[in-house]
């Protein structure tokens, strides 16, 4: 018998009977790790959301049954329901940061649930609190119980909503994307924290992901969802091995091949930078005295040459944007040289860099944020030309535009919309084609592929590719994801805290690190072994 | 006759200019002009805006303003063609909304009588045919003297509602009608243009219509019935109080409006300056609004309006006409008000700005080496625009309050200006009369409560609209998006 059992679960908007999740089957034994795949918008929160009946009022569920351990959960009151959240079926989000109360220390957070569900004060519940913190490997947990949330870091805050989770021994735990949020060493502890535990208490994990590595390292079932239906559901293994469904052989065919690497490119130097420090002053007191400095970009070099990718590797906070913004002259660097094209640019004033804006073009993470709503894609894409003087005619600023958009895979007759009509895939194009509007000789790409579905993402770095072959592009590759690299960058520079600690070739990086840092971030990616 | 343009007319007119050019504005921009669209397709939104649009059609009937040419004196011994060449004018300013009232205007009592009444509020000595001197109370000039017998009153009452009633109902079917076949037109016009023919389609037609039949008979109703009885009474000097009451819509209207213009371009200049450059400029910004926010702003605008009217007081040959001096104190009053309440937008959109300059796409434009003038208008100021419409129309409310609130502890518009506050002011002692003269008050009270309760209602949809944080249910779209964002 079966522990959670989900049969033709449906689900549609309230208003037009739209259906978002289609007649949705599956089931989760005790102990039994089971994981939804899909890209964004696929159905598979709102599947975790409806077994909680925690749906938005938008939303509604026009047919199926949900079976917990013999409890119809579909049929019971809503004060009966209560009782069942947080004690039999426990719940872990995204994003620990907003997902923890701020103003409560994490005993009390901890002790509520206790409170509700076993009726303990706490003072009593203190002993299980200390024993829950133990179990979820928060050191020193008799300190730690009256810490607030930020003093934790978010590796731990993940942690402690583990910790919630299992507080009153839940039989099913519900991960939705419990690790996008966490840089990849933290996501493996935590990965591996929610397998012991799986285990060793008999736990039944719906884990909801879009990474398949994580899938493979972790889950003992798969199912894939595309478009509110599951497509393929199979033991982990046999997926791998035999993907059945085309989506399910697309998804795993999109993975970057770890084997291959670049070959190298170009001798002459691009860009050189040398002892680079961007620090940001911290002041304090009536007087707004320079107090200490927090020193985000801590006297780096690295040399780029001309057609070349580097690829600067780091986890969140480790000032590998900062040091793109530096480039970009966006932020004034504190210290050190930066050459290009054997012009020193540091410490130039915003009118003396102008000429060097159009040689050094930026893409960033983000394509929602990164467009003015408000604009046509023709407006977006003019604007850099027109401030730079790239194309003063008219006419001819049109065609080029014309040409641009037809070469990152778009249709000219979307030069007339507005960004919220695009998808993120096509907008990180759109954005391309915004830097390359301006012919630069470099762009320093952030994050360019971290917002979008894996599917899309090899698209974008196949015409990034493509892009640096036709133009003699050079590339500075800012990134967290080392699965990418490979395939992509000539060179690697890992940064940590500030510093570069490693750097060299991919090939010899990545198959022979040197640093212990770099050893614990490339053992630390989920990989799907191809057996 | 010869058409006089106050200061306040001429920004009236700018005024309607400025929402012209908007509307055509908003209409190259689908993302706004959708939301626009959700407004209007609310019926609260519809009808709202309905009322709104009356109270300013009355406000600029009222701000066309002429002066009658006095009729020529012919005097002896002068050569009549040097009189002609020179014709004298009116020291009386009319409106256009005077001339559409002139039986109210002119059908003055002479003291206090109540709504719809044949008799004077106040006893008085008279003669009767045997020449004996007796008390009581008089019948009026004017109101009800087509009817001998008092009886009659109630007969004639409903026979002339029901007159107007029906006169209403013709010209509201006339002008649906009206509507309708210019609609037909449009879209058969604009037929490639589909998102022409889907607004006309999601409008709330029935509301819309409704709401105008409602306004067009209760305005022929008040016409006809006005004419020959004082339908919210008399006050002290016989002045008609509906046509008081209606004069003071142009008041209400402008200072909500006028004062609202005013702080724009404060708030939005200084808000987001202060939130782009930061810094000095920040600092600069954030010290004169917190200085001025912890001034009380009643102060200010007293110790304002004293000086303004010492400044009347000396130059008293730049105003040759009461309207005038009345106009001038009224502009500087929507100044002060203006002045002293800029702080709360810039405040907001400080904060706004602060956010906006941090996007991607503000930093691809530095990137890019847009320039900060450029940067700021085309890709700041569009995207707040949100915020100033909220604070625009919830402003509105706030300022034609304040006015009667100013008005009522003396520091408001000038007392020759019909005005809200005034007649509130005026009912300080109407009540404390005994039996009281409620009509006043009562007159002044319905027609703001109406206004404010209009604008209240449309400034709700418009936030509703704009406010990314709300989600309202049943509003095609935005569900939606919700439920995408799951």
């Amino acid at each position: 018998m079966a522990l959670l059992s989900v049969n033709n679960l449906s689900i549609e908007l309230a208003y037009d009977n739209t259906a978002l999740v289609k007649q949705v089957s599956f089931e989760i034994n005790s102990g039994e790790i089971f994981a939804l795949v899909g890209e964004s918008g696929s159905g598979k929160s709102l599947t975790a959301l409806s077994i909680m009946r925690l749906l938005p009022d938008a939303l509604k569920i026009s047919d199926g049954k949900v079976q917990l351990a013999q409890q119809q959960l579909f049929s019971m009151t809503e004060q009966m329901m209560n009782g069942v959240r947080g004690k039999d079926i426990a719940m872990i989000f995204q994003d620990p940061q907003t997902s923890l109360n701020p103003v409560q220390t994490i005993k009390q957070q901890i002790g509520e649930v206790l409170r509700l569900h076993q009726g303990l004060t706490l003072i009593e519940a203190q002993p299980r609190i200390i024993e829950l913190l133990t179990e979820v490997g928060i050191p020193e947990p008799q300190s730690r119980l009256n810490w607030y949330p930020h003093q934790l870091s978010g590796g731990q805050k993940q942690r402690v909503m583990i910790a919630i989770a299992l507080a009153c021994n839940a039989k099913l735990l519900i991960a939705d994307e419990p690790t996008t949020a966490l840089d990849v060493t933290i996501q493996k502890q935590v990965l591996t924290l929610l397998k012991q535990l799986c285990k060793r208490h008999q736990l039944a994990l719906l884990l909801i992901t879009h990474d398949m590595g994580v899938v493979f390292e972790m889950a003992d079932t798969v199912a894939v969802m595309r478009q509110g239906e599951i497509v393929e559901r199979n033991n982990t293994n046999d997926f791998f091995k035999a993907p059945q469904h085309p989506y399910s052989q697309q998804l795993i065919a999109s993975l970057p091949d770890g084997s291959y690497f670049s070959n190298q490119a170009g001798e002459q130097p691009l860009l050189e930078v040398s002892d680079l420090h961007v620090w940001f002053e911290q002041r304090k007191g009536l007087l707004q005295r320079v107090s200490s400095h927090t020193k985000a970009v801590d006297g780096i070099s690295f040399v780029i040459n001309q057609g070349e990718t580097l690829a600067l590797v780091g986890e969140s906070g480790s000032g590998k944007t900062t040091a793109g913004q530096a480039i970009l002259n966006l932020t004034k660097a504190t210290k050190g040289n930066i050459v290009f094209n054997g012009q020193s640019t540091a410490q130039l004033s915003d009118r003396a860099f102008m000429p060097y804006r159009k040689d050094i073009q930026v893409i960033f993470q983000d394509p929602f944020s990164s467009m003015n709503p408000r604009m046509t894609i023709n407006d977006i894409i003019e604007e850099g030309m027109v401030s730079l003087k790239v194309e003063r005619n008219k006419q001819r600023r049109r065609q080029q535009i014309k040409a641009l958009i037809k070469r990152v895979g778009l249709e000219p007759e979307h030069l007339t919309r507005y960004p919220h009509e695009f998808s993120g895939g096509q907008r990180q194009r759109i954005a391309i084609a915004r830097a390359l509007a301006v012919k630069p000789k470099l762009i320093i790409c952030d994050e360019p592929t971290s917002a979008l579905d894996v599917s899309i993402r090899g698209q974008v770095l196949e015409l990034l590719l493509e892009l640096q072959l036709e133009h003699g592009l050079s590339y500075l590759f800012i990134t967290h994801d080392l699965s990418l690299i490979p395939h992509l960058a000539h060179k690697i520079a890992v940064m940590k805290e500030g510093k570069i600690v490693e750097q060299g070739h991919t090939k010899q990086v990545m198959q022979n690190p040197q640093h212990d840092y770099t050893k614990e971030l490339l053992s630390a990616v989920p990989k799907i072994k191809q057996t | 006759m010869k058409f006089t343009l106050l200061y306040s007319d001429a920004l009236l007119l700018v005024l309607m200019i400025a929402i012209f050019a908007m509307v055509r504005a908003i209409r190259t921009n689908p993302q706004t002009a959708k939301k626009w669209r959700y407004v209007f397709q609310s019926r609260v939104g519809s009808a709202s805006f309905i009322i709104i649009a009356f109270y300013l059609l009355i406000a600029i009937l009222d701000s066309i303003h002429y002066r009658q040419a006095l009729p020529e004196v012919v005097t002896k011994g002068v050569d009549k063609s040097a009189v002609s060449s020179q014709v004298h004018y009116s020291s009386e300013v009319n409106s256009v909304l005077d001339f559409i009232l002139a039986d109210l205007k002119a059908n003055s009592e002479t003291t206090y009588s109540a709504p719809f009444s044949l008799y004077s509020f106040a006893k008085e000595n008279q003669t009767d045919s045997l020449g004996r001197i007796y008390r009581d109370y008089p019948r009026l000039k004017f109101a009800g003297s087509h009817i001998d017998d008092p009886s009659d009153q109630a007969s004639d009452i409903l026979k002339r509602s029901a007159i107007a009633l029906g006169q209403g109902l013709l010209i509201s079917l006339a002008l649906v009608g009206l509507i309708k076949v210019v609609l037909i037109i449009l879209v058969k016009k604009q037929s490639t243009r589909l998102n022409q023919n889907q607004t006309i389609s999601y409008l709330p037609q029935k509301t819309i219509y409704l709401m105008l039949t409602f306004l067009i008979v209760s305005t022929t109703w008040a016409i006809d019935l006005g004419s020959v009885y004082h339908i919210f009474g008399t006050d002290k000097v016989g002045t008609d109080v509906f046509y008081q009451a209606v004069k003071a819509i142009r008041t209400g209207v402008l200072i909500g409006t006028l004062a609202t213009i005013l702080t724009l371009p404060l708030a939005i200049g200084l808000g987001i300056s202060a939130g782009y450059f930061k810094g000095l400029i920040d600092d600069v910004v954030q010290y004169i609004y917190t200085t001025l926010n912890s001034i009380p702003g009643i102060l200010l605008i007293a110790a304002s309006i004293l000086l303004i009217d010492v400044y009347i007081e000396t130059h008293q040959s730049d105003f040759n006409l009461t309207i005038e001096r009345a106009d001038f104190k009224f502009l500087s009053l929507c100044l002060i008000l203006g002045l002293t309440s800029w702080t709360g937008l810039c405040r907001l959109l400080r904060a706004e700005t602060l956010k906006i300059s941090q996007l991607d796409y503000v930093q691809a434009a530095h990137a890019f080496g847009v320039p900060h003038r450029k940067v700021i208008s085309r890709h700041i100021l569009p995207n707040v625009t949100h915020i100033i419409f909220i604070a625009l129309v919830l402003d509105f409310s706030a300022f034609v309050l304040a006015e009667s609130v100013l008005s009522y502890i003396g520091v408001g518009v000038d007392a020759s200006m019909n005005s809200w506050g005034n007649m509130i002011n005026a009912a300080r002692s109407e009540l404390s009369r005994d039996p009281t003269v409620w009509w006043s008050v009562t007159a002044a009270f319905s027609l703001m409560f109406v206004l404010v309760l209009a604008a209240n209602l449309f400034a709700d949809e418009v936030r509703d609209a704009f406010d990314p944080r709300i989600v309202k249910s049943g509003i095609f779209g935005i569900k939606r998006k919700q439920a995408q964002e799951i």
